[in-house]
């Protein structure tokens, strides 16, 4: 089994007649995602890549039933996407663009928690179950099948995971991007309860950042659950300067608040294995499930 | 984006908000004549982006005239280097002069989003004119929040719960909880992250007062604020960094002497660690993003190597939307245009991998080579001249 998608997953892209989106869902078609339509308002009635196109996702969802939304839509429209596929029924979200107002993402935030919807991101690279689905931009071709479960707040710097995992002989159960907004959806205490549960996922590698709290809430989560399978973690921007964003919207650090000194101790007293140094993210994963039996 | 204290005035008294007299100058002889009009003391006020003006120096008191054109003289056209602003500090290109007012009480009032808790927050302190987060640290009692939702803003006996712990005195509440209001659509209308009032002050005259203010728009929603483009002041951003901007590159200047050129914001930030985890240290953070056009490639490189303190520069692609070949011909259109006079440590991976490798390798360019991560790290590091 993998986390939130696997090969049965029925997937609607939101904006697929964009360039973008047609890019992507033409690399997921090809990875074998299943696909089944696309929601372009005003394009209703015309088929795109092979997959009927839809007005309204409340039209998509009565027509072929998908359970999976992926977004690529503008800035300024990515809140109403993410409310009408809540509203429409649909169970997983995910959210790839970029750029989303912060007081928007608050709103649409309310109705995903209303409807009881996951939503991945937004500004994520999305996720994949390798093998299986993937819902997002990522190269598919560097994973592999296997036991370690990826949750990250960043997108090169998981494939710089996955890559040098890969390199190591370990696949991946199932890698998600959380998105690198300071409001987002599942972040790393869902997810890590998720994968808790997931029989084909023999480890966890998180990939943090600075600002916000999602590690130090994680590090309270692993603590508490006694968590039964090894956690590893990554937490990028210990040069970081207070005050200043670091490319992503949420990787900043306020006051004394989201630094990564502070997570990176928070997440040690936890208990999870801390990787100091990020080319050695494979090597040290390998090290610790040999380790164990 | 932050805007000056006089422009987070303008709005504030828009809003109905008392704000003391007060007027901006740009000149020492302007300052000396609003010190003459407003009548002395007066305040002068440093109108630089960043927090921590008063104990640097950047806030100073006038008792007369001459005294506000003697100040004003030494701090326009000097640099104010705060605890926010780094080394180099933010240029003082213009005074708020304001009249000084009597106090009986100054408060703390803020209005924020709380990320944690995906909801708006309602802050306010009986003590004000401090930093707020220390505060919350060493004195919570004296603290008050109240969570409000994005659709409707702050509630009337919200305010009013506020302006009672706060214990304003009665005939000053109503005001308040007006303005809090007002305040509150406006930050919902505008798109604000944050604002402050702080000191909001209980003057002398008993008059309710914004005597400092900061207001930070989300750059995300400018695109539906023209209004508020407008009051961008460029003045107050590094030079490279405000180059950067202009081809959609994410780019912060740092101390060291290692150039880095990245993609993806993560990476960036995990390649300026790896550089210290060696030993060396960035001189810069440097997300080319995920739609870049050779063309930003190649305004990026250049920007990067016009920084005179880099003395290696790293390239560290991860190739998946951004194709490692553009990246390549956006390097090399650059170093048709500027000499490669440091060395320049290139590890690429993924797409186009290998086309990228052969357009570098063509040019004849001295481009050091590394397999991977790892080894591009140790490299410019050592190039750098700071070996561990």
């Amino acid at each position: 089994m993998s986390i939130l998608i696997d090969a049965n997953s029925r997937v609607l892209v939101q904006g697929l007649t964009g360039k973008e989106a047609t890019f992507h869902a033409q690399r997921m078609l090809e990875y074998g995602t299943r696909l089944v339509a696309g929601v372009t308002p005003g394009k209703g009635g015309q088929v795109h890549l092979g997959l009927p196109v839809f007005n309204t996702v409340e039209e998509a969802v009565r027509a072929e039933a998908p359970e999976v939304s992926i977004i690529f839509v503008p800035p300024l429209a990515g809140a109403e996407a993410i409310m009408e596929a809540a509203e429409a029924g649909i169970k997983l979200i995910v959210c790839i663009t970029e750029g989303i107002p912060l007081l928007d993402m608050l709103r649409a935030r309310s109705w995903t928690k209303k409807y009881g919807t996951n939503l991945i991101g937004p500004n994520t690279p999305g996720l994949i179950s390798p093998g299986q689905s993937k819902v997002g931009i990522m190269p598919g071709h560097i994973h592999r099948t296997g036991s370690v479960g990826i949750i990250s707040r960043s997108g090169t710097l998981t494939y710089e995971a996955v890559n040098q995992l890969t390199t190591m002989g370990l696949g991946q159960s199932t890698a998600v991007g959380i998105g690198g907004d300071p409001v987002v959806g599942l972040k790393f205490v869902e997810l890590l309860e998720m994968f808790r549960t997931d029989e084909q996922t023999r480890a966890v590698v998180m990939i943090g950042e600075i600002g916000g709290q999602a590690e130090e809430d994680a590090a309270d989560y692993l603590k508490a659950s006694g968590y039964p399978k090894p956690v590893l973690a990554y937490v990028a921007g210990r040069t970081a300067p207070p005050g200043k964003r670091l490319g992503h919207a949420g990787a900043i650090i306020e006051g004394r608040q989201g630094s990564a000194g502070d997570k990176i101790d928070r997440l040690r007293e936890a208990g999870v294995k801390i990787i100091d140094n990020p080319a050695r993210i494979g090597l040290m994963t390998a090290e610790l499930l040999s380790a164990r039996p | 984006m932050l805007i000056h204290e006089f422009q987070a005035k303008n709005f504030l008294r828009e809003l109905g908000w008392r704000i003391p007299a007060s007027a901006l100058a740009e000149s020492a002889k302007e300052a000396k004549r609003l010190a003459i009009e407003l009548g002395c003391p007066v305040m002068l006020k440093a109108q630089v982006l960043a927090g921590g003006r008063g104990q640097a120096g950047g806030v100073q008191k006038a008792s007369t005239p001459e005294e506000a054109e003697r100040l004003a003289s030494r701090l326009l056209g000097s640099r104010l280097i705060t605890a926010q602003t780094g080394a180099q500090g933010l240029p003082v290109n213009s005074l708020l002069v304001e009249k000084a007012i009597g106090l009986k009480k100054e408060y703390y009032c803020g209005l924020a989003v709380d990320r944690r808790n995906e909801t708006l927050v309602a802050i306010v302190s009986r003590q004000g004119g401090l930093n707020i987060e220390e505060l919350s640290g060493s004195r919570p009692e004296l603290i008050k929040k109240i969570y409000f939702d994005p659709d409707g803003g702050l509630k009337q006996f919200q305010s009013r719960q506020l302006a009672y712990f706060l214990e304003l005195p009665e005939n000053l509440v109503k005001d308040f909880v007006a303005r809090m209001k007002r305040l509150s659509e406006f930050f919902l209308e505008k798109d604000l992250k944050l604002l402050e009032i702080n000191p909001l002050a209980w003057s002398e005259d008993d008059q309710l007062l914004a005597v400092d203010a900061r207001m930070d728009f989300d750059d995300c929603s400018l695109a539906r604020h023209p209004e508020l483009a407008a009051l961008r002041d460029e003045s107050q951003e590094n030079e490279l960094e405000k180059r950067a901007r202009r081809f959609g590159l994410n780019y912060l200047k740092m101390n060291g002497s290692i150039g880095c050129l990245v993609n993806g914001a993560g990476l960036a930030m995990a390649t300026m660690d790896i550089i210290q985890h060696f030993g060396g240290q960035p001189a810069n953070f440097l997300d080319i993003g995920g739609g870049v056009t050779e063309e930003a490639v190649s305004q990026a490189f250049e920007l990067l190597l016009s920084d005179s303190q880099v003395v290696s520069a790293l390239i560290n692609i991860f190739g998946g939307i951004v194709r490692c070949d553009l990246v390549a011909r956006g390097v090399l259109a650059a170093a048709s245009r500027i000499s490669l006079n440091r060395p320049v440590v290139v590890r690429l991976e993924g797409t186009n991998v290998a086309e990228g490798r052969r357009i570098l390798e063509e040019s004849g360019l001295p481009f050091i080579f590394a397999a991977d991560f790892e080894q591009a790290a140790r490299l410019a590091v050592e190039l750098s001249g700071q070996p561990r």
